[in-house]
């Protein structure tokens, strides 16, 4: 079977027209069955919707034939939604191509504070990430699947119990998945600390190589994709690569799912073309509620950058990253003119320093010393000096840990200072501004450094 | 017999292990430098031929077996 033949047989997805761009519940995929009948889908409402799981289209050819499925998310262009944007077929193919039985992890952890995108896309669609999982596990050769999901999420844990026991009871085919509660640490997602913590060890994050895709779960070939990615594979095998391209644009296909936040009329979830120009997204929220100052893409893992700028910048990982900044978990925060981005940024900085996971020496001394730093220009005195240490010691984070946390606090602090560099200048002159005193935008969640026991 | 295989080397260090004891930076200064806090600043991974033996002794030194000698792939 050929990519494009894949679609062929499927019955045609209904109410969802042409390229997916207009704001609301006309441009959704994932979400379309919120917006149809205003409740999360069982089981029944999910094979009303969508048919029976495609097994057969994703099972693998004759010897070293590829799976069609793998071809077809090829095709498509679909790209990690967990935050690297990486090109999903090449990570299947990787651990198709690896020895063995492979392992499918699908990681619903959302560790970002500003994101919601994962726990909504679980409660609203289970069943498509479901899918995914066992189309995925399909693929790859993948005997054993495995979901992890946040221990401090009771709700959702109960919900996914459900929804897994609905489809042993319906005989709904593919490998069994095994839910996993790891501790809820913001680290604790990044892919490697799900392999330590599935092998019986920390949610902490290993050295790199051997990479999951290469040794992972039981030393096997380990597929990590985030859950939003999952599901996105499950409409592909339905409906194929021609169909996902109708929506987003050609260098950025697809929808993907946003988390609007801040200074937005209607902050939430949002499913939205791929590649609209930021300012197009938050009119999904129903635009700025106030004039604006900057916008944080990608959360606390993410970039400030000035809202002019942000606002006609396409949402593709290459048009991003030509500012510094990237997709990521498709957070955006919309920050009001009256706010003080240096105070916004010296919150997170201190949060990112507390929850690393005290490993490696920048996280362990450079990161809380760049937070102290930050801290100090934004809600007291920092002298000229101080900046340019506060400067030298954000450029010594990247790419000097085992995982990317400090390159991330390092992001983060670099394009603040840029991003609002005249409320730079004038912190070092004056001291705070009065913006200090209001309520921040950003929820900042409170909580010390996790102890040794609180990795397991 | 020409022999083909790459000699190229290169630094690997494992981030988790280091304790930052500073051996390596001494004994290599060429390739490796440390951060305020005495953890490593690697300069440049690959090994020039001609500092592949204070490479070795820089591997040797560290107590905590952080640092590793690579052949690089060609």
């Amino acid at each position: 079977m050929t990519a494009e033949s894949v679609h062929e047989s499927t019955r045609p997805l209904p109410t969802v027209p042409g390229d997916g761009s207009a704001p609301g519940p006309h441009g959704t995929r994932l979400l379309s069955g919120w917006f149809t009948s205003g409740r999360a889908a069982d089981l029944a409402d999910h094979l009303d919707r969508y048919g029976p799981l495609p097994l057969d289209r994703a099972r693998r050819g004759g010897r070293g034939g590829p799976a069609p499925l793998i071809h077809a998310v090829e095709e498509a262009g679909l790209t990690g939604r967990g935050g690297a944007a990486f090109p999903t077929a090449r990570k299947l193919q990787a651990v198709a191509d690896g020895r063995g039985p492979a392992v499918v992890v699908a990681n619903a952890m959302e560790s970002e504070p500003a994101s919601a995108k994962d726990a909504t896309l679980l409660q609203l669609a289970p069943h498509l990430v479901l899918d995914g999982i066992a189309l995925a596990a399909e693929a790859v050769g993948a005997r054993e699947a495995h979901l992890c999901v946040a221990r401090t999420r009771q709700h959702q844990v109960h919900e996914l119990h459900a929804a897994l026991a609905e489809r042993e009871r319906h005989r709904v085919g593919g490998v069994p998945v095994r839910l996993h509660e790891l501790p809820h640490h913001y680290v604790s997602s990044e892919e490697s600390a799900l392999v330590r913590w599935l092998n019986g060890g920390d949610a902490r994050p290993m050295s790199t190589p051997p990479r999951p895709f290469e040794k992972g779960v039981g030393k096997r070939p380990t597929l990590i994709d985030n859950v939003e990615t999952l599901a996105h594979l499950a409409l592909i095998a339905r409906y194929g690569p021609a169909w996902y391209r109708q929506a987003g644009a050609p260098d950025a296909p697809g929808t993907t799912l946003v988390t609007l936040g801040g200074a937005v009329r209607h902050p939430g979830v949002y499913e939205a073309p791929m590649g609209a120009p930021l300012g197009r997204l938050l009119a999904h929220g129903g635009g700025p509620s106030e004039p604006l100052s900057a916008v944080l893409v990608g959360g606390f893992f993410g970039s400030w950058l000035p809202a002019d700028e942000a606002l006609p910048t396409r949402f593709t990982k290459q048009d991003l990253a030509q500012l510094g900044a990237g997709p990521g978990a498709g957070v955006l925060v919309a920050l009001p003119e009256r706010a003080c981005g240096l105070a916004e940024t010296a919150s997170v900085l201190a949060f990112l320093a507390r929850n690393g996971a005290q490993q490696c020496g920048p996280c362990r001394f450079g990161l809380p010393a760049v937070a102290e730093d930050f801290a100090a220009l934004a809600f007291g005195r920092l002298d000229p000096d101080g900046l340019r240490r506060l400067e030298r010691r954000v450029g010594l984070l990247a790419g000097r840990g085992a995982c990317r946390h400090p390159d991330g606090a390092s992001r983060f602090a670099a394009t603040a200072l840029r991003t609002f560099a005249a409320e730079v200048e004038r912190h070092l002159h004056h001291g705070p501004c009065p913006a200090v005193d209001h309520a921040p935008v950003l929820h900042v969640p409170t909580g010390s450094v996790p102890g040794a026991d609180e990795w397991r | 017999m020409a022999i083909t295989r790459s000699t190229d080397l290169s630094l690997r260090l494992d981030r988790i292990a280091c304790e930052g004891h500073g051996a390596c930076a001494e004994l290599l200064p060429e390739l490796l430098s440390l951060d305020e806090w005495g953890f490593p600043i690697v300069h440049s991974a690959t090994v020039p031929p001609e500092l592949a033996a204070h490479a070795r002794r820089a591997v040797a030194a560290c107590p905590v077996l952080a640092l590793r000698l690579d052949r690089t792939r060609p």
